[in-house]
């Protein structure tokens, strides 16, 4: 090895610190192109020669294929390719975590916008019109659309094995538990749609060696690459995907959409081949929020104490599995809510009908069982003439305590804590005079100047399952490489886990430069290069991919310390990296770091898993099901015109343990964000689906907050350190979108007095009409 | 699909007398929406934003001649003392960004029940100024509506403008929508009162298979004004007549159960839109300097 002069031997004063480490928020690296609307998205992606791919959707929810004429379809001008399930080159089904779902319908459609047939032409409108141009003949048949029947095993099977995709029951303590005091309800959830931004979107480059270059946006590009290749026929390395810029995702990216489907019409034509579902088209093309009906009993002392609760749980999730079975699994878990009940009989059933396909949506399951377990903690507690936040606070979790399938929480749960925080948080003044009328319900739609409008106070807290559960492999892979560029020490991070707009760019930029005190950190794009980066769900990439640019980060940071050693003649013990030199145990610089590497390259690719899970067992659901909980209490202040049944959100407040903020910005985001979508599930968000046909897909008729609905908001962040998890942190994504919705509702109740068991909460709720 | 681009008004009514199917397009919020989604695919599209005197407005005689390419915006901003019933509508159209684009022309074009400006036009009686190469008409709103989505012009025929008097009394708007900006209408109210001529003009949106106006409340209405002397007194209504004349404007409605609410709800919300913006006209003109026919 050549040895350098080194010039470290000289004992220098530290004087830059590296900035935009970890507990910071440095600005993303793609914000200001976001901002500016130059940021590319999958949408905008483009290639020379490329040819553009459409879909032909079944109008049907459900329906036998008698025939399929292409014929009229592949003699239109511009045409270059029409593909049917005959044409899927490799097995044609396909779903994340059951197989089931055709690439292309064969013999049957089961919701309505299955897709049956593709086109490839030189214009996106000549596809539209050429697949317009494709006759299907169906024999239309009576669709299955009520979830409790399905899971009471009525109606035809939908699938080989029956409509119930799985049925799961939690058994604790006495399931005949009796109490002084019970209340019984009946609670149902619409379905709510991710409504990301983003439409559906992706470009196919078939490759020289006969595989295909997939740049696509998505949450999860690994699982992806498996379903693209297998529905495909190609090897894995034949099949390469890259991340395109993502609009948004929410669970609503989780499952395939297009990807097959331009890679099919890519590597039959020869040619790049482009897709982009319009706003209709994506709301058939994802699946969306699981509709609940729910059914909870609970009963506790005269005191107060939570005796027992007994629930049943369905969840619809349409014509296809995708992630029914985890969905069943929070729900049931997590169906007794972030309270201390000895007695718990939940039975949860996620079944097959021929509604649209539901799956990922943030919070899920965990969202759903909430708004029927709070309901029925504001309903106890107005039973025993309580404060709904004491009664809550007295049976709140904690850690140490046990849920429901006997695990016990072994890091920080104050839910007592967060509920105390919201309530003590200062209300908003009262209304007095005339107020602008953006601030009453109806907002400029100038339906009150304060006539009829009361105000209501509610409260939530809700808890949420970070990472993924029962014994999945789930861990992520972080590649580091560090070496000097232009005379500086530069890192350059490589993870194929999808930036969806959450600011995962960001977090791994600023672990790497506090564990390294590297400025320069370049994140490379991401893809299948690299390994497995597990989902972008579950509130899991900032614990776990987190976990693997740290792990990487102390590979290299070895490995340069072991250079560093020899070269100075030190000890490699106390010795560490900041600011961009190498210091001593007393924090004086030794050397550049810069220096230390010369033209050294150091890389380390390393896998990062949080600790294992166990799946429960069937007959109680007893097992340590999960990684970590999260929790988020939220209070909201509502104005209710009571004669027009109009809401507006006055106040959501929120406090949330993190365990560790690493981007103290990104977490305010993410809170901010899933509270809004917590709040249009209260009061606006659902896809009306009548006989198994969506109503309403459009953004006309399916309502997002706007920025006069959404309030402002104090939020109140709590550190608690988790010991189990990388910096202690706790993921943050999904526990606000669980408590915002109860919270909200049970305002507009203190409002109303109405009972309100369903949401989204619709005008003729408020005024019975 | 032709873009045609006239320069001029006489050019575009000559363009729309050659190709009667060609679709006018000023703000686009309307018909590109229908174009990207295919729902639509005419033959042509007749660009009429290079004609300058569609974009203008004036007054003469206490009336304002609203060109049909004068953009929400511009309503809302030059407009608001005018009138003030239309400049409230304008305020709850789309957003920002179709705002600026959308127009009242294109409103009467698409003839949507829920188009926001039409309760307005019906209370506030104004007329269509419609316009081909045979000739220039004029179509009380009224008489404009003729079905969903269908409306008074003949195929080559293009809406010119919306003549209406200055506001010589109080007028409101108000809409429901289940969110608080940005909303298509569940159902909307337009109500004025015209003192000068004991007159009280309503207007119903999204309520019926076209806007329409509440005939009968509205003659309750003037009825009860003249009868009482409240016209001149300018004494407090009551709560009485709010009520009847809420009852009778949800009377008038044929609303529909549909994906953005019941028509059970509909009527209701009606009723209550109905009597508020009547208490509120009613404090305006009894606080304010409008001048009673005597």
């Amino acid at each position: 090895m050549t040895q350098r002069t080194s010039p470290g031997h000289r004992v220098r004063e530290l004087t830059t610190a590296v900035s935009g480490g970890i507990g910071e928020s440095p600005v993303r690296p793609d914000g200001t192109l976001k901002v500016r609307g130059e940021f590319a998205y999958s949408s905008d992606l483009w290639h020379e020669d490329m040819l553009w791919g459409a879909t032909l959707r079944s109008p049907h929810p459900y329906a036998r294929i008698l025939a399929v004429d292409i014929t009229e379809a592949v003699r239109m001008p511009g045409v270059y390719a029409v593909m049917t399930h005959e044409d899927v080159p490799g097995a044609n089904i396909y779903g994340l975590e059951h197989a089931d779902q055709p690439v292309l319908a064969v013999d049957v459609v089961r919701y309505q916008g299955e897709p049956v047939a593709l086109v490839a032409a030189d214009h996106p409108e000549t596809a539209q019109r050429a697949a317009k141009r494709i006759r299907v003949e169906y024999e239309v048949l009576d669709p299955v659309t009520d979830m409790v029947a399905a899971a009471k095993g009525e109606g035809p099977a939908l699938h080989p094995d029956g409509n119930v995709v799985r049925y799961l029951r939690i058994r604790k303590g006495e399931v005949e538990a009796t109490a002084d005091v019970m209340v019984v309800g009946e609670y149902e959830v619409g379905m709510q749609d991710q409504a990301f931004l983003g439409p559906e979107s992706g470009l196919a480059v078939p490759a020289e060696d006969g595989g295909v270059d997939l740049y696509v946006a998505t949450q999860w590009l690994h699982v992806d690459q498996r379903q693209v290749a297998h529905a495909l026929g190609l090897p894995l390395e034949k099949v390469r995907l890259t991340l395109a810029g993502v609009g948004g995702a929410f669970g609503g990216r989780e499952d395939l959409s297009m990807q097959v489907h331009a890679c099919m019409l890519a590597l039959r034509t020869g040619r790049p081949v482009k897709m982009v579902y319009n706003r209709e088209e994506s709301f058939f093309g994802h699946v969306h929020r699981h509709p609940a009906k729910i059914y909870y009993e609970h009963g506790a002392t005269r005191d107060g104490d939570l005796v027992y609760v007994r629930a049943k749980i369905y969840l619809d999730g349409g014509a296809y599995a995708s992630s029914t079975p985890a969905v069943v699994a929070n729900a049931a878990t997590l169906g007794a809510g972030p309270y201390k009940v000895d007695n718990v009989a939940i039975d949860c059933w996620g079944v097959y009908t021929n509604n649209p396909p539901c799956g990922a949506m943030r919070g899920f399951g965990a969202v759903q069982a909430a708004f029927g377990y709070e309901s029925q903690m504001d309903r106890l507690a107005e039973r025993l003439g309580m404060d709904p936040v004491e009664f809550r606070m007295r049976n709140a979790i904690a850690e140490g305590d046990t849920m429901p399938t006997g695990q016990r929480i072994d890091s920080p749960a104050p839910v007592a804590e967060l509920l105390r925080r919201v309530r003590d948080l200062p209300l908003p003044p009262e209304r007095r005079g005339r107020v602008d009328i953006r601030e009453l319900p109806g907002g400029v739609s100038n339906t009150t100047h304060g006539e009829g409008v009361v105000r209501g106070v509610g409260y939530g807290v809700g808890i949420k399952n970070i990472c993924f559960s029962e014994g999945f492999d789930d861990y992520s892979t972080a590649r580091l490489r560090l070496q000097v560029i232009g005379g500086e020490p530069t890192a350059m991070i490589h993870t194929a886990a999808a930036e969806v707009g959450q600011g995962l760019v960001t977090v791994k930029q600023q672990i790497v430069r506090t564990e390294l005190g590297v400025e320069r950190v370049t994140v490379h794009p991401m893809d299948t290069s690299v390994g497995n980066g597990g989902s972008t769900s579950a509130s899991r990439q900032t614990y776990v991919t987190g976990g693997a640019v740290r792990k990487a980060c102390h590979t290299v940071r070895d490995r340069v310390l072991r250079m560093a050693a020899h070269r100075l003649g030190v000890p490699q013990e106390g010795l560490s990296l900041a600011g961009g030199k190498v210091v001593d145990a007393r924090g004086a610089a030794l050397a550049d770091l810069a220096e230390v590497l010369g033209e050294e390259v150091v890389e380390a690719t390393e896998e990062y898993r949080h600790r294992p899970t166990y799946r429960v067992d069937a007959e109680r659901g007893q097992g340590d099901a999960h990684v970590q909980y999260g929790f988020a209490a939220h209070r909201a202040v509502v104005d209710v015109d009571v004669e027009l049944g109009l809401v507006r959100v006055v106040q959501l407040d929120c406090a949330q343990d993190v365990g560790r903020a690493i981007n103290p910005q990104a977490v305010l985001g993410q809170i901010h964000g899933g509270s809004a979508q917590g709040l249009g599930l209260a009061v606006m968000e659902e896809i009306q689906v009548v006989g198994g046909k969506v109503r309403n897909p459009s953004f006309t008729d399916y309502l997002i907050p706007t920025i006069l609905d959404m309030p402002p908001m104090t939020v109140d962040v709590l550190e608690l350190a988790d010991p189990h998890a990388p910096y202690g942190l706790r993921g943050v994504g999904e526990p606000p979108t669980i408590s915002s919705t109860p919270a909200i509702v049970a305002a507009i109740r203190a409002a109303t007095g109405r009972a309100l068991h369903r949401v989204p909460v619709r005008p003729e709720h408020i005024t019975g009409t | 699909m032709d873009f045609l681009r006239p320069g001029s008004w006489a050019e575009a009514l000559e363009a729309k007398a050659a190709l009667p199917d060609a679709v006018p397009i000023a703000g686009g919020t309307d018909v590109m929406v229908e174009i990207n989604f295919d729902h639509r695919r005419p033959p042509a599209l007749l660009d009429l934003n290079r004609v300058a005197e569609l974009a203008e407005w004036s007054e003469r005689d206490g009336r304002v001649r609203l060109g049909a390419g004068v953009p929400y915006a511009r309503i809302i901003a030059e407009l608001g003392d005018r009138l003030p019933g239309l400049a409230m509508a304008s305020r709850t159209v789309g957003s920002p960004q179709i705002r600026n684009r959308g127009t009242v022309g294109g409103n009467l074009g698409a003839a949507s029940p829920a188009g926001d400006s039409h309760p307005v036009l019906l209370a506030t009686d104004a007329d269509v100024e419609v316009a081909s190469t045979r000739g220039v008409r004029m179509v009380p709103a009224v008489e404009f509506y003729r079905g969903v989505k269908r409306n008074a012009l003949e195929p080559d025929e293009l809406v010119a403008a919306v003549h209406l008097d200055v506001a010589r009394g109080p007028q409101q708007f108000a809409k429901v929508g289940t969110r608080n900006a940005m909303v298509i209408a569940v159902c909307a109210f337009g109500l004025a009162l015209h003192p000068d001529r004991g007159r009280v003009g309503t207007g119903i949106g999204s309520a019926a298979p076209t806007p329409r106006r509440a005939t009968e409340a509205e003659e309750f209405l003037a009825a009860e004004l003249a009868d009482t002397g409240l016209w001149e007194s300018r004494g407090p209504l009551a709560e009485s007549v709010r009520r009847r004349f809420g009852e009778l404007v949800a009377r008038a409605a044929s609303p529909i159960d549909d994906v953005r609410a019941t028509a059970a709800y509909r009527r209701h919300a009606l009723s209550v839109l109905a009597r508020r913006t009547l208490g509120w006209v009613w404090d305006q003109y009894r606080e304010g300097g409008w001048s009673a026919c005597a």
